[in-house]
């Protein structure tokens, strides 16, 4: 019901948007400058629309989330479920948990004040120019945030895999390892799909970090280490100053806000009925 | 004590058959199998955590045919039949203690990778437990993770021929790329027993394998381990006093931890010399 109404005002909203932008320039212009006209004799710019640059900071930030959330997470939860013994798991898990409850704020300080410098540190000792804020930063910070998800969900997964398959693997002489890589892991990859998928909308909908590390700048660039804006950020800044609310700049807020929306849901359902088609299949 | 036997009730139809052929030729087998054991076991105690749940067990297992372990729920059977491939070093705070050795060497000794000896000693458990993979790659991971197959060719060879002495070949050939999981019961656990012939082991040992299966699968198992025990030496735990009667040469009784009764099958059956196992497969316990 509540879903419902929030999908309802951001339809009404976009509606209002499309008919002052042609859906088409939303979804394919290359261009992000939505500052309109103040007052009606100011001159300048009527705004720029084009939504693909700021889909492609997200999906930038998202992936370097997501290569690093990804790899640590999964070998968190390979050591947790077959290699921790029971007490060392009972202290970890909970506290690699913990990652998931600090305040998104506090790792966009930390990426902007500890990550983002050591990057262009490290970059200027190797010759580079790097600005501090890159979508490098934001996504290496995001990938922390996202890593217990990965981990604690993954971990659960390997932990379903009925132990007779285990005991199967074992029986014809294989070794934990050959065991966990083309028994367990297979067995669990549906599950395993469905963590990672919630990850990437986790990342996808992250905006503090975003805001704080990478930067506002809307730049149609393929080079993580640019400053990049995301979907998220950009609903942020069209939306906060103060305008007319019928201008086509802040009804570009909800626009993109359902397609941001429309787009987790998405992979939200998709991871859902993976994980759900994984647990018929053993129980 | 043996030719009595024949003239003892009958208990299973297999008796009734050995008493036509008469008792002595298939004895004088049983005296040849006894010649050469595949596992001398001597004071084999199983500790999970402070519970000793095998009491010191003594037992010659024949290199060939088909031993069978049986005895109520609890009684250590599956416990002692774990201690042959080491299984029971998987489980937490189990302990095994006495020696056991096969072949003359003691397989807990020191330097002795349970590993290897699993690739000798297979094992088929009482759910069929398939890997969520194709039949084919069912069959062909132990060959696989062993390095048995030099090729693409010898590999296709070791799965047909593994699936051929599980008398399964001829159900599968036309869908080896299907799912192991998708086989019904009787099917999966003939799939596990080719899987585990793939690694070419010496012993395979069955875990209450027919306890999930229904009665036409089961005598399909039964036929097949009776196929089986000419190629391979077998140690089945059962539940099931008929089946063991009807599949094995030699039968163990156990009872709370303890073997109380190990000979040849015929006679446990018929003449056990023990109150317990009297009482245990007349129906009276268990």
């Amino acid at each position: 019901m509540t879903t419902l109404g929030i999908f309802l005002s951001l339809i009404f909203e976009s509606l209002r948007f499309f008919a002052q932008v042609p859906p088409l320039d939303f979804l394919t212009g290359l261009q992000w400058s939505p500052q309109t006209a103040m007052r009606e004799d100011q001159a300048g710019q009527s705004g720029a629309f084009g939504a693909v640059p700021v889909f492609l900071g997200t999906l930038m930030i998202t992936g370097v989330a997501m290569l690093v959330a990804l790899p640590i997470g999964l070998m968190i939860a390979f050591y947790l479920a077959e290699y921790a013994p029971a007490r060392m798991r009972a202290a970890v898990k909970p506290a690699v948990e913990l990652l998931a409850g600090v305040p998104t704020v506090v790792y966009g300080y930390f990426a902007l004040l500890t990550v983002g410098p050591a990057i262009r540190g490290f970059a200027e000792a190797m010759g580079f120019a790097v600005p501090t804020q890159s979508a490098v930063a934001a996504g290496a910070v995001m990938g922390i945030m996202i890593i217990p998800f990965i981990s604690s969900l993954s971990d659960d997964v390997i932990n379903a895999v009925p132990q007779s398959l285990r005991d199967g693997a074992y029986a014809l002489g294989a070794t934990k390892s050959e065991t966990l890589l083309r028994v367990v892991f297979p067995a669990a990859l549906p599950g395993i799909v469905g963590a990672f998928l919630l990850g990437v909308s986790r990342a996808i909908g992250e905006t503090m970090i975003v805001v704080m590390a990478a930067g506002r700048a809307a730049n149609l660039s393929a080079n993580p280490f640019e400053a990049m804006t995301t979907v998220t950020v950009q609903i942020v800044a069209v939306l906060t100053g103060d305008q007319e609310f019928d201008s086509p700049k802040t009804l570009s807020a909800f626009t993109l806000g359902i397609t941001l929306f429309v787009v987790t849901l998405i992979l939200n359902v998709i991871a859902l009925i993976v994980v759900r088609s994984y647990r018929d299949r053993y129980e | 004590m043996v030719n009595d036997t024949a003239l003892k009730l009958d208990v299973g139809r297999k008796f009734s058959e050995a008493a036509a052929v008469g008792g002595a030729v298939i004895d004088l087998a049983a005296a040849k199998a006894e010649e050469k054991a595949k596992f001398v076991c001597r004071g084999v105690r199983v500790h999970y955590g402070a519970k000793e749940a095998l009491h010191g067990v003594d037992m010659d297992v024949p290199d060939a045919g088909v031993t069978a372990l049986i005895g109520p729920s609890g009684c250590g059977k599956s416990t002692f039949l774990r201690v042959f491939n080491r299984m029971n070093d998987t489980i937490p705070g189990a302990r095994v203690s006495g020696s056991v050795l096969m072949d003359g060497a003691d397989i807990y000794a020191k330097g002795v990778d349970p590993v290897l000896l699993r690739a000798r000693v297979g094992m088929v458990f009482q759910k069929p437990n398939p890997f969520p993979k194709s039949i084919y790659e069912n069959v062909a991971y132990g060959p696989r993770i062993h390095g048995l197959a030099a090729s693409r060719g010898e590999l296709d060879a070791i799965v047909e021929g593994s699936l051929k002495k599980a008398a399964l070949w001829e159900e599968v050939k036309d869908r080896l790329k299907e799912p192991g999981t998708g086989l019904s019961g009787g099917q999966q656990q003939r799939l596990v027993i080719a899987r585990a012939i793939a690694v070419r082991p010496e012993v395979i040992l069955m875990d209450e394998p027919a306890s999930a299966l229904d009665p036409i699968a089961t005598a399909r198992l039964e036929e097949l381990i009776d196929e089986l025990r000419k190629n391979y030496c077998i140690i089945i735990v059962t539940h099931s006093m008929a089946q063991a009667a009807r599949v094995s040469q030699k039968t163990a009784f156990f009872h709370l931890g303890d073997l109380v009764e190990f000979g040849d099958t015929r006679a446990i059956f018929t003449n056990p010399k023990d109150q317990r196992t009297q009482d245990y497969i007349t129906g009276r316990t268990g």
